[in-house]
This record gives C-alpha cells, sequence and structure tokens, in this order.
C-alpha cells in the first residue's frame, strides 16, 4: 500500500487524481483502519490529508461555516460559537464514537462514509449543508442528500475527494437538535437517528426539516413529516400527528442491531422528542 | 503442637486492603500479558476458519503457498495425534476440525511465517473446498426430529433410547414427589424462558509463544487460567510427553472460565515443531467472539407451587442447553443450582445437553446457574406478586440453612443465605422509597465453589523473607490475599513475602484457576505451607537448643522454649533461625499438596432498581446493591471488585449481549461494537456488602467469591423490569426491541 | 514492498522505526519499539486498551498508522510514570484496587490523565461519559470511577 501525505490541497489533488488503483482518503482514520484490519479493503493507495493546513479549520464567512476535511468531532465539539448556532449538529458530531475517536473522526470521515447510520449526517441534510468537492477539473458544491448514492456510496468521480463542509448560518427564532437510540449510553451505532432544524414565529413553525437517520438505505428527509408541522403550533395532536407519519416514512431493515418494527416505533419517537428539544431551544434563546 | 487444623478468627492482616504485589507492573504497563513475549527468530501463526457454520470439508489446498518464501509452516488436522477418545478428541477437533466444520470459525488450517502481515495474506491464500450441510443453532430445534445431525454416537448412557443424536446428557435430582406438593399449592406458576448465549468478554484475546525443539521439549508462554492443563492438553494433542512441555502463565488480562479451554497453543507448537522456529499466536477479536467457547443459550420450562403464606410446596425444573458441537453443556449445574437457595420437600431438576453448529461452550462464572436463577426467581416474583407477598419475607420462609437438604442432594453445612436476605431487608437500598417510574427487582442467587488439586511451596529466605509459589494463575488479586496469608501465619510483613505463579515444571499439578477456588484451595495450601514452615522453624529451634521438638512452641513470629524445664533461651526469631539455616540442617521450606474438600457453597441476594423508557424500551439502571457471603474476605477490596464485576456482567447479559446468528449460522456480530459489554456510562455505582458467614471446611472461614455474584442479576434486573412496566420478560436479553415488543402486545 | 523509516518523539525520546504502510501506530509501539503497556484488545478502536496520548490527545493507537507518527509527539503508559514516582491516578488505582487483571488499566490510565488537562473537577458522570470508550470487564468500573475522582481531587489540592 503506497502512503502519501501530502501538504498542500493542490499537491493532495494531483496525487489523488493521478492515483488509477484503488486509493482511499485517510482524514481521521477511524472507519477506514477499521476496513484495513477487518480485510474489507486494500487499497493500493492511502493518502493523508491531516497535514494540510487549509483542510484543518472551522471558518465562519459573512453567510456560511466551512468545515475542513480534516479537523476532528472534538475540535467541532470545542468550538463554541459553532456549537451555539448549530447545537444539533454538534450533537451528531459528538456522538461519533468514544472520547478516543472523537479526537480523531471527523465529520467529512463520518459523511464520506455513506453509512445511513452516520450520527453527523441527519442534522447536517436538515441544515441545508452543501459540500465542496475538489478534482481534477476544480471545485463543486453539492447538496448532502445528492452526494449520497445509497450505504457506502457517494455520487463522486474517481479523482474527486470533499474538501468541505459548508453549513449556512442559522436563522434567527431557529435552533437544531439531533437525538439517536442506541441501547447502550455509548459506544453503539445508531439503531435510529433523528436531526431537526426548526424555526418558530409567533409560537408557531414556520420552517422545519425533519431528518432520519439508519432507517433506510441512506438519510432520509421526510417532507412529509416536515410538511405538517409548518404552521402549526407546538401541542400533543401535532406531535402526534409527526410521530406518526415518522413511523411510515421509515423505510428501515430488520438486522443485528433492531428490528423493522422497532426501527419505525422509535423513529416517531425520535422526531417527537427532536422537534420539542429544538423548540425548547429556540424558546430559551429568545 | 496443633498447627495444622487451627482455626483462626482473629487477625492481623487479613481483612485488611494492602496494595497488591503485582500493582506497579501493571499501572506502569510493565506487566507482561499473553502476547507481551517476543523471541529472536520468531513466527507469527494465523488460523484460516470456516465461514460455514456446517460443512464438509473436502479438499484443503495450499498449493498456491508453496513457493511462498515466507510461509515456513502449515499445519492441518493430520499434523496433530490421530488416536485420542472422548473429550480429547474432542478438544482437538475444536483446535482443527476433522472431516467437517462445525460452526461458523471452526478452525481448518494454520500457517507460520517470518511476519504478521505475510501470515495474514498467506491464509488468505488457502483454498478450501467445502460441501455445505443443513446447520441449527438454536436449541430447541436442534432436539426436534429431523434436525441436521452434528455428530452420530456421542450420547452419554444417560441419555434415553431412540432420542435425536444432538441430544448428549441427561441430568436428573431431587426428592420427594412433586405431584403431590403441587397438589397442596394455593397457586402454581409454569412458565418458559430462554437466554441467548453470552460470552465471558475478556479484554485480552488468547495469545501464546511457544517453542517445540526437535527433541520434543516443549516451551509455552501463554494466557491461560490453568497452565498445567496447557501443558496436559498440548502434550495429548501433540502425542508427547506432559512432562516435555512447560508451561509458564503470562499474566492474564480476564478468563471468567473462557481461558479455562485450550485453543491455540497446540496449533503454535505443531507449527512450531514443522517450523523449528518459535511461533507466536494472538487471536483477533472476532476470533474471540467466533471460536471460542461462549456459555450455552438455553430453554428452560419452571414450575413452582406456592401457598397463600408463601410456603413453597413443590418446584420443577427442565433446563435445555446447547453447548455447541460437542457434549459438556452445564446442563447439570443449572438443574442443581436452580431451587438450590430454597428448602424444598418435593423437588425435581431435569438437564438436557444438546449439541448445535456453534462454537464449543466454555465455563462462564458460575456456568449454569445465572440462567436457571433467570428463571427460577423470575417464577416466584410472579407467585410473590400474585399472592401479595413481600419478595424477601417470601424468600426468608423458605431459605436454606444448615442442616437444610439441598435441592440437589446432600444436606448443606454452614451457610449464610438468610444473612444476605437480613441484610437486604435493613440495606438502606430496599427502604429507600422508589424513584418514579423505577421498579425494584429482588433476586438470589447460588454457587457451588470448588476445591481441586493444589500444590504450593513457601521458601524461607537467609534474611528472613518468603517466596511463596502457587500454581493457580492469578485472576483478579489472589496474589495479594496469599501474601496476606502468609504474612498473617508467618508473622512477618506483607512486604517481605513474595508470591508467584510458577511454571508447570516447578510445581505439582495444580488445578485450573476456576470454580472460584484459589482463595479457598491455594489459599488453605498457603496455609497450610506456612504452618508446615513453622513447623520446621520450631524443629529448627529445638534443634539449636538440643530440645525435643515439643519442648518449644510458636508465637508472632518467634519460636520459644515451651517453659521451665526446657531452658532459658531467648527466643528465636524467624531472621534468626533464618540467618544459620544453611549451617543448621539446610534450607527450610514448607509445602501442601492435596485436593482440598470443603468449599463452601457461597449464595447472594441483589436488589436493583431499574426504569423503562416505555417509548424505547430502554431499560436504565439506577441503584444496585449486591450482598453476599465470602465466608472471610481476606482482602475485601478485591472482595467487592468480585462482587461488582459479577453483577456488572449479569447487567450485560440480563440487557443486552447476545449471540447473533443469521439465517446461515454466520455470527453476526463478532465484536465489541455490537457485542454490548456494559461500558462505564451504563453503569450506576454497585454497592456491596460482604456478609460473612464462615465456611467450616476452611481454617479462616473462607468461601469462594468469584462466581456467585453473577448469578442473581439476570432475575433482578427482570424483576425490577416487571415491576417497572408490569411486564414479565421470559427471554434474555431484554433488549429495547424484545421489552417494546413485550409492551405493544402488553397494550394490546 | 520496502519499509517505511518513521522518526517521532515518544515519552520525550526520539525514536525511529521502520515499519511496513499497512501497520498500525500499536504495532510500531509494541512490535518495532518494545512498548507492550499499550495492549491490543480488539484492534477497532471499540475497547480503548491500546489508547495513548498523540500530539496531546488521547486516542485509540490502533486506529492510527504508524507512518502517521512521523514527526508527532506521544506518550505512552510507560512515560506515565516519572523517574520511578508514579503519577497521581497511577498511585490512586492502586489504592482502590481499580485494576482487577489489569490489561485494560494502562488505557484507562492514559485517558484518565488526558481528561484531567482538560478538567480539573470532572463529575462522576463526566468521568463516566469520558471513559466509556475503555472497556473494563473485570470491575464494573466503580472502583475505576472512585479512583480518578479522587487522583483529580489530590491534583487539585497539590497544586
Amino acid at each position: 500500500m503506497r502512503y502519501e501525505a501530502p501538504q498542500t490541497l493542490n499537491q493532495a489533488v494531483n496525487v489523488f487524481s493521478e492515483f488509477n488503483g484503488l486509493k482511499r482518503i485517510l482524514a481521521g482514520g477511524t472507519d477506514i483502519l477499521v476496513q484495513l484490519r477487518t480485510d474489507v479493503i486494500q487499497p493500493e493507495l492511502l493518502m493523508n490529508i491531516k497535514d494540510i493546513e487549509e483542510l484543518g479549520k472551522i471558518e465562519l464567512f459573512d453567510n456560511f461555516w466551512k468545515i475542513g476535511a480534516g479537523v476532528s468531532a472534538a475540535n467541532i465539539t470545542r468550538n463554541k460559537e459553532f456549537s451555539k448556532e448549530w447545537p444539533g449538529i454538534t450533537e451528531g458530531v459528538g456522538l461519533i464514537g468514544s472520547t478516543q475517536i472523537q479526537n480523531r473522526a471527523t465529520l467529512v470521515g463520518n459523511l464520506s462514509n455513506a453509512s445511513p447510520a452516520a450520527d453527523g449526517v441527519p442534522a447536517l441534510v436538515a441544515a441545508n449543508a452543501m459540500v465542496e468537492i475538489v478534482g481534477r477539473n476544480g471545485n463543486r458544491k453539492l447538496e448532502i442528500l445528492s452526494l449520497i448514492s445509497g450505504p457506502g456510496k457517494l455520487n463522486m468521480k474517481s479523482d474527486e475527494f470533499i474538501s468541505h463542509i459548508l453549513i449556512p448560518r442559522q436563522n434567527k427564532n431557529s435552533s437544531d437538535c439531533y437525538i439517536r437510540f442506541i441501547p447502550r449510553t455509548e459506544m453503539d451505532i445508531a439503531v435510529v437517528g433523528c436531526g431537526v432544524n426548526l424555526s418558530v414565529e409567533n409560537n408557531n413553525i414556520s420552517a422545519v426539516k425533519v431528518v432520519l437517520g439508519a432507517v433506510g438505505p441512506k438519510v432520509i428527509f421526510s417532507e412529509e413529516a416536515s410538511n405538517s408541522l409548518l404552521g402549526a403550533s407546538l401541542n400533543a395532536d401535532s406531535l402526534s400527528k409527526l410521530q406518526e407519519i415518522c413511523e411510515r416514512d421509515a423505510k428501515p431493515i430488520d438486522d443485528k442491531r433492531g428490528t423493522i418494527d422497532f426501527r419505525r416505533k422509535v423513529a416517531g419517537v425520535l422526531a417527537k422528542r427532536a422537534v420539542e428539544k429544538a423548540y425548547k431551544r429556540i424558546m430559551e434563546d429568545s | 503442637m496443633a498447627l495444622d487444623n487451627e482455626n483462626k478468627n482473629f487477625f492481623d492482616v487479613v481483612g485488611t486492603r494492602p496494595i497488591r504485589p503485582d500493582g506497579i507492573e501493571k499501572v506502569t504497563g510493565q506487566a507482561r500479558f499473553g502476547a507481551d513475549a517476543y523471541l529472536p527468530g520468531m513466527l507469527h501463526g494465523i488460523i484460516l476458519r470456516s465461514p460455514h457454520a456446517h460443512a464438509e470439508i473436502l479438499n484443503i489446498d495450499t498449493t498456491s503457498l508453496d513457493n511462498d518464501p515466507s510461509v515456513k509452516a502449515i499445519v492441518t488436522r493430520k499434523d496433530f495425534s490421530p488416536d485420542l477418545k472422548g473429550e480429547d478428541w474432542n478438544i482437538l477437533e475444536n483446535v482443527m476440525a476433522d472431516q467437517k466444520a462445525l460452526y461458523d470459525g471452526h478452525a481448518i488450517a494454520a500457517v507460520a511465517c517470518s511476519s504478521l502481515l505475510e501470515a495474514r495474506d498467506a491464509v488468505k491464500k488457502i483454498r478450501v473446498k467445502y460441501s455445505l450441510l443443513p446447520h441449527v443453532t438454536d436449541v430447541e430445534e436442534a432436539m426436534k426430529e429431523g434436525a441436521p445431525i452434528i455428530r452420530e454416537g456421542v450420547a452419554r448412557s444417560s441419555v434415553p433410547k431412540d432420542m435425536h443424536p444432538n441430544i448428549v446428557g441427561y441430568h436428573e435430582s431431587g426428592h420427594g414427589n412433586v405431584e403431590k406438593g403441587f397438589i397442596e399449592a394455593d397457586l402454581i406458576i409454569e412458565e418458559t424462558f430462554k437466554t441467548e448465549a453470552a460470552h465471558q468478554g475478556y479484554i485480552e484475546p488468547h495469545a501464546c509463544l511457544v517453542n517445540m525443539m526437535p527433541d520434543g521439549k516443549g516451551e509455552v508462554w501463554c494466557c491461560t487460567q490453568g497452565h498445567f492443563n496447557v501443558a496436559k492438553v498440548c502434550a495429548k494433542l501433540l502425542g508427547t510427553d506432559a512432562s516435555q512441555i512447560r508451561v509458564t502463565a503470562s499474566e492474564i488480562g480476564g478468563g471468567f472460565g473462557g481461558k479455562t479451554a485450550v485453543f491455540i497453543e497446540p496449533v503454535a507448537l505443531a507449527l512450531s515443531k514443522k517450523a523449528n522456529r518459535p511461533v507466536k499466536m494472538v487471536m483477533s477479536r472476532s476470533e474471540v467472539f467466533r471460536a471460542t467457547g461462549p456459555t450455552s443459550s438455553t430453554s428452560m420450562l419452571v414450575k413452582i407451587g406456592m401457598k397463600k403464606d408463601g410456603k413453597i410446596t413443590a418446584a420443577s425444573g427442565t433446563f435445555k442447553l446447547q453447548g455447541g458441537a460437542f457434549p459438556g453443556s452445564p446442563m447439570a449445574e443449572s438443574a442443581m443450582c436452580a431451587f438450590a437457595p430454597y428448602d424444598l420437600e418435593h423437588v425435581k431438576n431435569v438437564g438436557w445437553d444438546v449439541m448445535c453448529n456453534r462454537p464449543k461452550q466454555a465455563a462462564y462464572r458460575a456456568p449454569g446457574s445465572p440462567m436457571a436463577a433467570f428463571a427460577v426467581e423470575s417464577v416466584i416474583d410472579d407467585l410473590c406478586k400474585k399472592l401479595k407477598l413481600d419478595p424477601i419475607e417470601t424468600r426468608l420462609k423458605n431459605a436454606v440453612k444448615e442442616g437444610s437438604k439441598a435441592s440437589f442432594g446432600p444436606r448443606f453445612e454452614r451457610i449464610g443465605l438468610v444473612e444476605t436476605l437480613e441484610s437486604a431487608k435493613s440495606h438502606p437500598h430496599y427502604l429507600a422509597p422508589l424513584k418514579d417510574g423505577y421498579g425494584r427487582g429482588i433476586s438470589c442467587g447460588f454457587w457451588f465453589n470448588f476445591g481441586g488439586e493444589t500444590s504450593v511451596s513457601l521458601a524461607l529466605a537467609e534474611d528472613g523473607t518468603a517466596s511463596l509459589s502457587v500454581g493457580t494463575p492469578d485472576i483478579g488479586g489472589s496474589r495479594a490475599s496469599m501474601c496476606q496469608i502468609v504474612s498473617e501465619e508467618l508473622s512477618i510483613p506483607y512486604e517481605k513475602v513474595r508470591a508467584t505463579i510458577a511454571d508447570t515444571a516447578t510445581l505439582g499439578y495444580n488445578e485450573i484457576s476456576h470454580g472460584s477456588r484459589v482463595t479457598f484451595a491455594t489459599g488453605l495450601a498457603t496455609i497450610k505451607a506456612a504452618r508446615d514452615m513453622k513447623r520446621k522453624l520450631c524443629a529448627r529451634a529445638a534443634s539449636n537448643w538440643g530440645l525435643e521438638e515439643d519442648a518449644v512452641y510458636w508465637e508472632k513470629g518467634y519460636v520459644k522454649p515451651a517453659g521451665p524445664n526446657a531452658g532459658n533461651h531467648d527466643p528465636l526469631s524467624i531472621i534468626d533461625i533464618a540467618k544459620t539455616m544453611g549451617r543448621t540442617g539446610g534450607p527450610i521450606v514448607g509445602h501442601f499438596e492435596a485436593s482440598p474438600e470443603g468449599a463452601g457453597v457461597s449464595f447472594a441476594t441483589h436488589i436493583v432498581d431499574a426504569k423503562v423508557d416505555r417509548e424505547t424500551g430502554f431499560t436504565s439502571v439506577d441503584r444496585y446493591t449486591v450482598i453476599q457471603d465470602a465466608g472471610k474476605a481476606i482482602h475485601p477490596a478485591y472482595v467487592e471488585g468480585q462482587f461488582q464485576g459479577g453483577a456488572a456482567q449479569g447487567i450485560g447479559w440480563a440487557l443486552n449481549e447476545e449471540y447473533i446468528y443469521d439465517e446461515k449460522g454466520v455470527l453476526q456480530n463478532a465484536g465489541f461494537l455490537d457485542y454490548r459489554i456494559p461500558v462505564a456510562s451504563d453503569l450506576p455505582k454497585i454497592d456491596t456488602v460482604i456478609v460473612e458467614v464462615p465456611n467450616p471446611g476452611h481454617p479462616y472461614g473462607v468461601r469462594g467469591v468469584g462466581e456467585t455474584s453473577i448469578c442473581p442479576p439476570l432475575a433482578a434486573i427482570a424483576n425490577a423490569v416487571s415491576n417497572s412496566v408490569g411486564i414479565r420478560m421470559k427471554e434474555l436479553p431484554m433488549s429495547p426491541p424484545r421489552i417494546l415488543k413485550a409492551i405493544e402486545e402488553n397494550n394490546g | 514492498m520496502k519499509k517505511v523509516h518513521v522518526s517521532t518523539t515518544i515519552n520525550g525520546d526520539n525514536k525511529e522505526f521502520l515499519c511496513d504502510t499497512r501497520e498500525t501506530l500499536l504495532d510500531a509501539l509494541r512490535d518495532h519499539l518494545a512498548l507492550t503497556g499499550s495492549k491490543e484488545g480488539c484492534g477497532t478502536g471499540d475497547c480503548g486498551a491500546c489508547s495513548v496520548i498523540f500530539e496531546g490527545e488521547v486516542i485509540c493507537s490502533c486506529l492510527a498508522l504508524a507512518v502517521e507518527a512521523e514527526g508527532k509527539n506521544i506518550d505512552t503508559i510507560e512515560g506515565m510514570a516519572n523517574d520511578g514516582k508514579l503519577h497521581i491516578l497511577q498511585k490512586k488505582f492502586l489504592e482502590h484496587a481499580a485494576l482487577q487483571c489489569g490489561i485494560c488499566t494502562p488505557g484507562i490510565l492514559m485517558a484518565s490523565k488526558s481528561l484531567l488537562q482538560q478538567n480539573k473537577e470532572p463529575t462522576k458522570e463526566e468521568v463516566r461519559f469520558w471513559l466509556a470508550g475503555n472497556l473494563c470487564r473485570c470491575t464494573g468500573y466503580d472502583k475505576i470511577i472512585n479512583a480518578v475522582l479522587d487522583a483529580a481531587k489530590e491534583m487539585r489540592e497539590t497544586v
């Protein structure tokens, strides 16, 4: 296995795009090293991007945040300004593995792995985040739902990799939340996850996006669930309607982590709880 | 001098909490565990394992490795002894498959290469042609007519004729007439229960470093609970003499019964023999789950009859345990432990030993008992609820005491079940009001404990310090306890004693560290060896003084003349005698070899508060208390540690741990990610109460403590869950999907 | 394939080794540098027995490549005691009997050290969640948590 650790993004693009064999990016390494160890994959090139300075930054611009592909989960959760603005995305990022994993794993890695259960992803989708992709022919931006094509699959060309995540600034009277269900209190892969992003005007929900994780081949943006809350006030009726729609919209499978029935039920419960929590956050802030 | 059988009631060192003698090595990373050994020129061995649950092995093709210079040896079944019988054959068959792969992960072949990466690559190039056979992994399915046959002709003579060949053992015990007893009952509850296999989950994977010399002498370094057994098994499997295989036990990173069995050492020796080089083998975590010995999964039927006043009139239980693709599940232990806490006039225990396509089960902390307690204590709880009886009072009403006839036969000597229940009744935990939504669960548990072959040697150094050699690997701090015992007996400071786990060439045979036997049996042997040394010290002093042996006596580290007739001699300290021992008759060594009987049984009562999230089925454990009879706690901190560790493992087993097989019989969760042992944030503080009802079979009153602590938790949690959401969970683990399903079914 | 030459700093000492690109940092520590205090319990980042401090942060050394050590600062359990004097955490683990078999102890000590560097006064809950990536199968964690809290207290008092 060839190992490269380029120092600049340009070098990285060159190395990666010019190599024609099986290749992978090493950022946090918390997924790829497991895959190496368990023989899931044997890449011929592994390119470490952690030494590239511009990929190691969290930057705030006028109307968006830019998080580099080399930024560890711990560095995101430690960023007070970001986590205050996007507590839900931060929750998702903070749930990726143990303390040790947090110090290595990256949000871009969590996303690139394209696991439907990735904790970092639902809240990103709910926030309308995008990725910046670099390749031989320059940069392009892509919505996350368009990026992920299925379990473990990304809509990217072989010369491309993700350099950054772009997250819009949060709106006024808005907040987000991510909740997942696991059988223990830590160290598990989400059996179900739910991210929501919510805006409130005059006690009514003025904008909302409900996104479910681990209940389909990729994260599910439930348009119907989101629409059901639009214009509504938060009460037992609107929440039970939301719960019902999410149960229906979830398209899970039976596996070692949960059953179809269980995942459907819990998807509804988590959606309800996540909306309540995001709503509470908005009320507390205002 | 009646030193030998003197029972001690007052202690200076025993009962204190000194720092363990192997502590510094363990907190600085210097302690050497199984995988921490290296030898010049050593190779790395890797095992090729079956990806199929059940298959005929048609051909093993290694030709692709013929010209690979990194491959130094390849072994298959034909490299092991061809003429083993009985359990020896079973062990070999498990270590390396013969005609058939019997479970997912079964060893098929092994290679040794100069580096680990080369070995990992090489093993992938071996081509095995399999012919797939139908498989079965469930105990009930395996007993049914038409179930795939694992192997014919294995059944013991106890099994009734014309049963399915997978049924290989039958046990029956009890007394009285249960039919008569059930007629006397005011209420009878009969229920079936199932538990899934759980793994011991020790953090250190199996590892060894071996060297087989051309003259047949072998050296083995490995992590094991019983290195004498490793020597015995390796010698048999390789067709050599036990005394030619010298085994040194490394520090051991957890065992809980799982390291009583032998898996990789014979394979490494066979590779080493072929390559004429040392060979190191370390299992991956996935190999540990797939191919070592988890405990049995079970299917159980329990029936108990009770009077309105709480008196049990009769109890019967049938316990079906699968032991993997081999005979030997602890079904008799399940049957015998099930009703052991209760004084019953009419009781019947039945056990079935069943084979299926899973790895050969190994002991796991009180093998067989926790599952049986889960079933029995759940039924008792339901009886209490229906008859509106207090769960502790009801258990007290039926509790066994000294002289009670045990459900498995003998009469109990002095025991401490009543004391644990009384202690529970007055414990602040039991008296505390329940938090909103929580349920409180109570359960009792029982384990036999064990003695077994034991041999120790205690040598006096010239400066009066002592060096103790024992043959039982230290799996939880036993060296500290042994040093305390020597210090207590010889009246020398704890720090002046060094305890070592001797290799198999140094001491007589020692039974494995299992059955909660070490503090009892090795402790007893150490007491006797120290007393042997004291006798020799007295004899030496007497001889120095020109007296008969009975003219002197031992007191607190000194030999003194027995009375005025013995003359006026200044007392001699151990140091005085040690200093001159070379000139006065030679080295002074105390020793003891025997198979001590009288391992006192141990009972426990656990209390737990748990709450179920009705919307997700998630159970959180808020408070937990272990109350157990230790007989006499030598090092109370490590006794508490055993109590807490057993409870934690039991909580994991109750809530989340399980072997998950897919429809092809392939294990789905062979790693710590999805085999979910409790993490630090899952557990509350586990409170402990050490009850001390001395064991009459031990000079200090010691009872084994390691295993009993895992017996009550499964039922205690089930009872707490039942009290939290009003649902009786009859299947383990009580994972969130199972609990949520039960809640919904209950809601109709 | 030719091995890669790596220069790194471990416990303050300059170290060099040759490794295959597929080897992990844990492999290098154990097999090339004779630092066997870091243990492999799973090889997949689930047990924490291989925890080391890498550039000031605790990580699983089984989830880093050996080649990544180039130019980096790494602390392992072997460097925790100073000139034979135990770290307060090490001392407290012994006093509280916070280990039984001891295989998870090096990893738990490294993770605890990293916690106390960042949080001088952690709550019980914080310790339990911080250490959730360090499996211990013997103790039920109780004595470990007590030892860490007691060490934190003593460290606050001695500074």
